[in-house]
């Protein structure tokens, strides 16, 4: 099977890049702002870098295995689904990662997330 | 093919409050796990049995109790079996076997059985119309009996026999209450109170005959009871009479399938019976450490942990339950727990005001508060609850102690102390926003029960948690749950069992070897940590603590740090940052206001603003700009963002003012010197002022300095936040050299001893000032070490603005991602 045309990997750092049980932010023309995890076990996840309650940038928030804790109020994202933990509620967009040897690579095709209109910078 | 593999069976034999909170917590640690089976011998869903009292007065429907409705077991896959009571327990095959003939087998079983209610052995108990109260059927009894029947006896004047009194009154009927003791509700009222209470309850219609014993009830005509005769030959007629003399624990199926059993099934801390560890008990039928409880709040503890054993995470243990009591009659408020009685050697603190409605009684030993009775103001319960529970010394409290904790220095609710007057518009957590209406309509949407609950879904009273009484009275009042009862030992989060003090330990420990815990994935694994890289909450905590105890020699971890200490400034709400250099005692200068300036143009820096402090704050900073900002500020950190010393705020002194008596500016300037890039549990602040008029405030700070004629005086604990808290005296000494020395020591202690996140005035209130003074002033040697310890600890701290290498500071953070 070839991949899915609608897919574009492209390498955005090395895993070295990312502190361990860190993450560091992109930003790029035309995109919303990324976080890029760095879990456990050498895991690395992408959520969009606002959390669903007040907007705060969840790459600066304190890493554990399964997710993050927001800077702002402390919500706490998780990796698998970028949704808050109960009782809160709200989702933030995951983002499509993967690893290729200390690769750490984006999908940036199509059907990736481009900025809305008007959204967040 | 691979076989399917099967999943373990668990069955409940009950379907009450604490089987089901079993089930409940089990399903959050481990959905998955078993495949469920509950026996219930009433034809209905778990319901709140505490809430059967409002039913009977007429307040609520059985509906509106219902906890678990049907569609619940339906979703989480239990399978339910209503009106099957379980009469037959094979512990040799494994099975239970219902009534009906229907069984089920087991892997693991739960009992939770309950209670029975007690029947006097008297002639007569067995005639229509007696009955016991216990259930939705007895409930409907009563009711069922109040609409065509005109005299009722209840016999038994505890908090069920009140309940039931007052619900069949209510419903019209001609009520007596039948009592052998002397004054009501003996167990938890004192006289006065029972005396005060009885009265209430007569004003509301019902009649009482106390120091009676029932000798026999008599049958009429219809051979449906007619009267009840005291031993004394009163004959009182009732149509209906109820027993409410008590309840034993419900263990027969248990007693005979072999099971060691002694007022209740016997079971250790983990919840196993002692005979049988494939079988669990919880709730009124289990005897742990010879108490069988009949509340709920003790239950609900029980739960947690027998659950964290079935989803065989297995290191909970559950060491018993304080109790407390609160009776459900509309318009009566009363609460007793603890030791309320009070012995010889016990000083009672009384507040005694018959006419106004209200009584209270507080129980003092060696310090400590061991009882509360109160009367007609309930408010402050859970308050006295909790220092009860944590065994806090009084110490300063004492003379307000009286007047609750809305009296201690809390401007928030003074005048609102009763919940069920307030509308639904008021506020009731002004820290968090949260109204009445919005936290009554949460807790029946959710089924809410515990305070702990309400907390997470609301807020409510989760921030300073000075409005915690009129949570619980909403709770009370909504849900009907007792005092849900966080547990005496509070573990330090979710991640452990261990308090913060056990983790301390830990750390403080070198095992058998000599070897030291020096890193925060060290700890975890040596202490067992549930979740491998801790959470939010553990991980800065844990690497204080390492960092505090084992200076120069732990590994600080930066992404065990918020980010405020992370990137050394103050993230904002739109994701900038604040920069606040130090500014020795407040005093500057020309060139740093130039510097200041001329940083603020270069950056486009929005906002300057001074601050409570004493200092200037650089407000919208971008985090790519702050390596640049600090170099070019070319001042020191000010810490503006961390745990850790703040400020030393200082009056103008003796230098220039013509009232002052001391130089505080030079004494403010040299505690900051000696004391900056210390961290701390919580932030700290300090003040210096040069003159009783106490310029600087130095009344509300962690550590305060009043200069006086011949010297300084030197006070603690003090805090100008959520709760203004004035701070105590702790010593007055006669020169520079003694403050730096004690302010040096007490700061350390709390350095210490502190838990993590906990300010200098929650520390002393916790530990008592007393023993600050003694390790502070009374030895001197001690005093010494403690200072020369805190030096050891900074001496060698880098400024991390300047020294960004040798402060850990990963400068990556700063910079654009090398796409």
């Amino acid at each position: 099977m070839t991949a899915q045309p609608t897919e574009r990997w492209e390498t955005v750092c090395s895993l070295e890049d990312i502190p361990r049980l860190g993450a560091r932010r992109l930003e790029r023309p035309g995109l919303l702002p990324i976080a890029l995890f760095r879990g456990a076990g050498d895991a690395v996840h992408a959520l969009v870098d606002r959390c669903p309650h007040k907007g705060g940038p969840l790459s600066q928030g304190i890493v554990f295995e399964r997710g993050v804790a927001c800077p702002l109020h402390n919500w706490t994202i998780a990796f698998a689904d970028g949704c808050a933990a109960a009782p809160d509620v709200g989702c933030t967009p995951r983002v499509a990662v993967r690893r290729v040897g200390d690769a750490v690579q984006l999908d940036t095709g199509p059907a990736a997330l481009a900025a809305p209109e008007g959204g967040p910078s | 093919m691979k076989p399917v593999e099967r999943k373990p069976r668990l069955v409940l034999v009950g379907n009450g409050m604490a089987g089901v909170r079993t089930l409940e917590e089990l399903l959050r640690l481990a959905p998955d796990l078993y495949e469920i089976t509950v026996f219930g011998a009433e034809p209905h869903p778990n319901y709140n049995r505490i809430l059967l009292s409002p039913v009977l007065a007429g307040e609520q429907t059985v509906e509106q109790i219902i906890l678990n409705p049907r569609s619940w077991y339906e979703a989480n896959g239990i399978r339910l079996h209503l009106g099957k009571a379980v009469i037959e327990l094979d512990r040799v095959r494994r099975v239970v076997r219902a009534a009906d003939g229907s069984e089920a087998g087991y892997e693991r079983l739960l009992l939770a059985t309950g209670s029975d209610p007690i029947m006097l052995p008297v002639p007569g108990a067995d005639l229509a119309g007696v009955i016991a109260y216990r259930d939705i059927q007895d409930t409907e009894t009563m009711i069922g009996a109040a609409a065509c029947q005109r005299q009722a006896v209840v016999i038994g004047g505890g908090l069920l026999g009140l309940e039931a009194a007052n619900g069949l009154s209510r419903r019209g009927m001609d009520v007596t209450v039948v009592h052998l003791m002397p004054g009501l509700m003996e167990r938890q009222l004192d006289g006065t109170a029972a005396t005060m209470l009885q009265r209430s309850l007569e004003q509301r219609g019902l009649r009482f005959r106390t120091g009676a014993r029932t000798e026999a009830l008599l049958g009429g005509a219809d051979g449906r009871v007619a009267a009840v005769r005291l031993a004394d030959g009163t004959e009182l007629p009732a149509q209906l009479v109820v027993m409410a003399v008590g309840i034993r624990p419900n263990a027969g199926l248990a007693g005979r399938a072999g099971l060691h059993c002694n007022r209740g099934v016997v079971v250790n801390d983990t919840l196993q019976t002692i005979t049988d560890p494939k079988i669990y008990a919880v709730g009124e039928c289990a005897n742990h450490r010879g108490v069988a409880y009949g509340l709920v709040a003790p239950l609900f503890e029980q739960a947690k942990v027998c659950a964290s054993h079935l989803a065989r995470h297995g290191i909970r243990r559950y060491a018993g339950s304080q109790v407390s009591t609160k009776l459900k009659v509309t318009g009566i408020d009363l609460f007793s727990a603890g030791d309320f009685q009070g012995g010889e050697d016990d000083e009672e603190i009384v507040l005694s005001d018959p006419a106004g409605g209200v009584y209270k009684k507080l129980v003092v030993r060696q310090d400590r508060l061991v009882g509360a009775c109160l009367y007609g103001d309930t408010v402050d319960g859970a308050w006295y609850f909790s220092l009860m529970r944590e065994g806090r010394p009084i110490g300063e409290l004492r003379e307000h102690l009286m007047f609750g904790e809305s009296h201690i220095g809390d401007a928030g609710h003074q005048g609102l102390n009763r919940a069920q007057a307030m509308a639904d518009g008021d506020e009731v957590c002004g820290c968090n926003g949260v109204s009445k209406g919005t936290i009554c309509g949460t807790i029946r949407a959710k089924g809410l029960l515990t305070l702990e609950d309400v907390r997470r879904h609301t807020k409510a009273s989760a921030s300073c948690g000075s409005c915690t009484g009129l949570v619980e009275q909403l709770l009370m009042a909504t849900a009907g749950a007792d005092y849900s009862v966080a547990p005496t030992k509070k573990a330090l989060c979710g991640c452990t069992d261990l308090t913060h003090d056990e983790v301390r330990q830990a750390i403080r420990t070198p095992d058998g070897a000599g070897g030291r815990l020096l890193s925060v994935a060290a700890v975890f694994a040596a202490l067992d940590w549930r979740s491998p890289t801790g959470c939010a909450s553990c991980r800065p905590a844990i690497n204080y603590y390492l960092l505090s105890t084992w200076p120069r020699e732990a590994r600080d971890d930066p992404q065990s740090r918020f980010i405020n200490e992370r990137a050394h400034a103050n993230i904002q709400k739109d994701g900038t940052y604040s920069v606040v250099p130090r500014m020795w005692g407040g005093e500057t200068s020309a060139s740093e206001l130039r510097r200041i300036a001329d940083v603020v143009d270069k950056y486009a820096i929005p906002t300057v603003k001074v601050t409570g402090g004493q200092r200037i704050d650089l407000l919208g900073v971008k985090k790519a700009d702050l390596p640049g900002v600090w170099r070019d500020l070319g001042m020191p950190s000010g810490h503006a963002y961390a745990k850790a010393l703040r400020t030393v705020k200082t009056c103008v002194g003796s230098e220039w003012c013509r009232f002052g008596t001391q130089d505080s500016t030079r004494m403010g300037q040299q505690l900051e010197r000696a004391l900056w890039r210390m961290y701390a549990p919580h932030k700290v602040k300090l003040a210096v002022s040069g003159c009783p008029r106490n310029c600087a405030e130095s009344g509300i700070k962690d550590v305060g300095v009043i200069g006086v004629d011949s010297g300084w005086e030197i006070y603690v604990a003090g805090n100008g936040g959520i709760k203004t808290e004035v701070a105590q005296f702790l010593v007055k000494v006669a020169t520079h050299e003694d403050v730096l020395e004690v302010a040096g020591a007490f700061l350390q202690l709390y350095r210490e001893e502190g838990w993590y996140l906990e300010r200098t005035v929650h520390y002393v209130a916790r530990v008592g000032l007393d023993h600050v003074r003694k390790a502070v002033v009374d030895d001197k040697a001690a005093r010494r070490a403690l200072w020369e310890r805190l030096q050891f600890a900074i001496e060698l701290e880098p400024d991390p603005w300047h020294e960004p290498a040798r402060a850990g500071i990963d400068l990556r953070q700063f910079q654009r991602l090398p796409a």
